[in-house]
């Protein structure tokens, strides 16, 4: 027990200290350019925080899901695309940790111990409507071994990624929803870019479109099914560690507001400070994102516990997490207003220590990256039929 | 062999699962999802069963694993209604 707090200990203050001594210096940077956060991830790698989740036995520190979900915040606080950078790559981690059946997956852990190889995803799809849980391109026989090519509309990182996780159909008879997963090395893969990543926000993430064109071994495929994987683990996991990275982006807009209001209490000591006053009303706003964000994060835990993990097979599970991505997705912009408006002018200037135009311009992807209308309409079904919610 | 509740199932798999094959056709172990099942598609053969079967599906039944075949619905509607 005190082993692993300590690897947690240790694991969180080196985030910080790579959040603050690299991420936060490279982060405008990053931003103005659309460009690879490559100092603060080749901090992460040195580090080895790319391997922190892996367990103990495969070679890893054995961090917990919740110095994890910290460490998403820590580093959102400081530079939204390295969060969610180092955010996606632990989605993938932690998928074939928590789905690992010995093997090809096993060696592979350890593989990302020793190169800290950083994976991308290719899970959504051109023509699927934004379903994760289906997939046109499927996993075709080819020589002696498999290939898949895929027309991906956003890969995030896809260019400076070492593995990609990739979903397809389990096979050319198969149906769209019968998917598996598939992790196929960068020298495996060819990637032809499709598009341009030009955005308003999260430009460091570098995430045009591909089409995706693999050859792989069998061994590379995930042996579980991705319909239990995406329940189990990569669903709750990604909505956890995202709504992490946008509640760091929220908590520093509002700090920033914190800081202007404290300068103006300095300049004018006794003097009543307006601002002060519209920065409390914006407070609640934050406070009940991060109350909704550490109580999902709870329940998954909880809902971890049983090496079964039935709860995390419900429906109601689905409901639970698929709350979380709306409530953070929508309120962490929310925050970032609000607190645009109690600056007033020096929040919206990006030259100015008080701005916080790269906060809200990053906190409003987190309504797109899956969209929001899309999670809505599923749920719309299931609270027809679940009963406690 | 066929469950006790088997024609009444098929006859909501029929209306609401939008499979790609004739119902009929189906063994009872066979995978609905495998035979195109969407999610969206199975939370109304689960309001379906209710209404047909007046039962309630609890939260921990309301899974993936319970929904996957005709002998999968059976049992839980059998543990449901077990007078029906």
């Amino acid at each position: 027990m005190s082993l692993a707090v300590d690897a947690d200990r240790i694991f969180l203050e080196r985030i910080r200290r790579i959040g603050a001594e690299v991420a936060a210096v490279h982060a405008d940077a990053v931003d103005y350019d659309a460009r690879f956060p490559e100092e603060a991830i080749a901090a992460l790698r040195e580090d080895g925080a790319l391997s922190a989740f892996i367990p103990t036995q495969h070679g890893g520190a054995g961090v917990s899901i919740n110095a994890l979900a910290r460490a998403c915040y820590e580093l959102g606080r400081r530079c939204s695309s390295t969060a969610m950078i180092f955010a996606m790559h632990q989605i993938q981690v932690a998928t074939v940790v928590r789905h690992l059946d010995g093997g090809w997956f096993e060696e592979y852990l350890r593989r990302v111990v020793n190169e800290q190889r950083l994976i991308a995803s290719v899970t959504s799809e051109i023509g699927t409507g934004g379903d994760m849980g289906r997939s046109i391109a499927p996993i075709t026989p080819d020589g002696d071994g498999f290939a898949i090519e895929k027309q991906a509309p956003t890969v995030s990182y896809g260019a400076y990624a070492d593995d990609l996780f990739t979903t397809a159909r389990r096979s050319p008879q198969s149906e769209q929803g019968d998917q598996a997963v598939v992790l196929h090395h960068r020298e495996q893969t060819e990637l032809e870019a499709t598009g341009t990543w030009d955005t308003i926000g999260m430009r460091g993430t570098c995430s045009p479109g591909f089409t995706v064109r693999a050859h792989f071994d069998f061994e590379q495929i995930l042996p579980a099914p991705f319909a239990t994987v995406m329940h189990d683990t990569h669903v709750p996991v990604s909505h956890i560690l995202w709504s992490h990275v946008w509640l760091g982006i929220a908590t520093e807009a509002f700090e920033r507001g914190r800081a202007f209001v404290r300068a103006a209490a300095r300049r004018n000591p006794g003097a009543p400070v307006p601002a002060a006053h519209s920065l409390s009303r914006v407070m609640p706003e934050l406070t009940m994102m991060r109350a909704e964000v550490e109580a999902a994060l709870a329940d998954f835990v909880a809902f971890s516990e049983d090496p079964d993990r039935p709860d995390l097979a419900t429906l109601t599970s689905v409901l639970r997490f698929n709350n979380l991505k709306l409530a953070a997705s929508e309120q962490a912009p929310r925050v970032c207003t609000g607190v645009l408006e109690v600056i007033g002018i020096a929040a919206y200037k990006n030259d100015s220590p008080y701005g916080v135009g790269r906060q809200l311009r990053d906190s409003l992807s987190a309504r797109l990256m899956v969209a929001n209308e899309r999670i809505h309409s599923v749920d719309a079904g299931l609270l027809m039929i679940a009963k406690e919610v | 062999m066929a469950g006790t509740h088997d024609t009444q199932i098929r006859a909501v798999l029929r209306d609401h699962a939008r499979l790609r094959v004739d119902v009929g056709t189906l063994g009872t172990d066979a995978d609905l999802f495998a035979a195109g099942m969407s999610s969206h598609a199975s939370v109304n053969v689960m309001l379906a069963l209710e209404d047909t079967f007046d039962i309630e599906f609890p939260d921990a039944m309301l899974k993936r694993s319970v929904f996957e075949s005709i002998a999968a619905i059976d049992a839980a509607v059998s543990e449901l209604a077990p007078a029906a």
